[in-house]
C-alpha cells in the first residue's frame, strides 16, 4: 500500500513537472526579454530564480491563459526583493533635473537630420532593440522598472504598484521621471553613438 | 502659449500628456489639455510624437533568447 502510495505521489509528481513544462517554455522568450531590460548583467539568473519560485507556487496559478503575465509578476517580485537588498537608499531624480527638457524640442531646435521630412520618426528609428535596452539601462533602476512593466509589456499601473510594493503615486511619480530621464538619454546615447550619423545622407 | 489666454502654460500641457494618452489625468485636467491642444501647434506636436514613442516601445518588447540560453533554461524546467 504504501509503495502505491509513493507511486501515485511521484506519478503525480510527473504530471504536475509536465504542465508546468508544457505552460512555462513559450513564456521563456518573454521572461527572458524582460529580465534583460530589468537588469544589465545576469538576467538568466533572474529568470532562473523566478521559475523555481514558480513552481514552488505552481498551486496558485488559476488560469493558464494568464501564465505569461503570472510569471513576469513572480519575476519582478525576485527583482524587487534583490534591488532591496543590493540597495540601501534610493536615487531619486529631481523634477527640476529632467522638467525643462523636451526630446521632441530639441530635435526641432538641434535638427540632427536635416534633410529629413519626418525627423521624429527617423530619429526613433535609428534606435535597434539593443539601443533601446542600452538606453533603459542607463535610468536608475526604480525608474527603468516602471518604464518597462508599462509601456513594453503591458501592466497598468495599479499592478506595477503592488508588484513594485510602493504606493500608486510613487508609481505615477516615477513614471513621469523615467520618461523624461529616458527621453534625455535617448538624445545622449544618440550623439555618443553616432545613431543618426550617415542616416541623412542625400 | 501663455496663461493669459485662459489656457494652462505649455510646461503643464506636456507634463500631462503621457497621463493624458494612459487617460489617467481627471476628465477636468482632461479638459484643460484639450482646450491647449485645440490652440497649441507645438503641443500638438508633442503629443503626436509621445504617441509614437510609446509605440515605439511597445513595437520593441521581445529580444532575442538565445539559443544556448533557452536550452538551458529549459534544462533547468526539466531539472525542477
Amino acid at each position: 500500500m504504501a509503495r502505491a502510495t509513493g507511486m501515485s505521489e511521484l506519478v503525480t509528481a510527473e504530471r504536475t513537472k509536465d504542465a508546468f513544462r508544457r505552460l512555462v517554455d513559450p513564456e521563456l522568450p518573454g521572461l527572458y526579454s524582460l529580465a534583460r531590460r530589468l537588469v544589465r548583467d545576469g538576467a538568466e539568473d533572474l529568470v532562473q530564480e523566478a521559475l523555481l519560485q514558480a513552481y514552488r507556487a505552481f498551486g496558485t496559478l488559476r488560469d493558464e491563459a494568464a501564465t505569461g503575465r503570472w510569471l513576469k509578476t513572480i519575476l519582478v517580485n525576485v527583482f524587487r526583493d534583490d534591488l532591496r537588498k543590493r540597495t540601501r537608499s534610493v536615487e531619486e531624480i529631481s523634477v527640476e533635473e529632467v522638467e525643462g527638457f523636451s526630446l521632441y524640442r530639441t530635435l526641432i531646435e538641434v535638427d540632427p537630420l536635416p534633410y529629413s521630412d519626418t525627423l521624429h520618426h527617423d530619429f526613433l528609428t535609428a534606435f535597434g532593440k539593443d539601443d533601446v535596452r542600452e538606453v533603459l539601462l542607463r535610468l536608475p533602476e526604480i525608474y527603468r522598472a516602471p518604464l518597462v512593466l508599462k509601456y513594453m509589456d503591458g501592466f497598468v499601473t495599479k499592478e506595477i504598484a503592488r508588484m513594485l510594493d510602493v504606493p500608486l503615486g510613487t508609481v505615477l511619480a516615477r513614471l513621469h521621471r523615467g520618461r523624461k530621464r529616458f527621453e534625455q538619454e535617448m538624445w545622449a546615447y544618440a550623439e555618443e553613438a553616432s545613431l543618426l550619423a550617415g542616416r541623412d545622407d542625400r | 502659449m501663455t496663461e493669459t489666454q485662459g489656457l494652462i502654460p505649455c510646461s503643464e500641457a506636456v507634463r500631462k500628456l503621457w497621463d493624458y494618452l494612459d487617460n489617467a489625468v481627471p476628465p477636468e485636467d482632461q479638459e484643460k489639455v484639450d482646450k491647449h491642444l485645440s490652440f497649441c501647434r507645438t503641443c500638438c506636436g508633442e503629443l503626436e510624437f509621445a504617441k509614437e514613442l510609446r509605440a515605439f516601445l511597445a513595437s520593441g518588447s521581445a529580444l532575442e533568447l538565445p539559443v544556448d540560453v533557452k536550452a538551458r533554461l529549459e534544462r533547468f524546467v526539466q531539472e525542477l
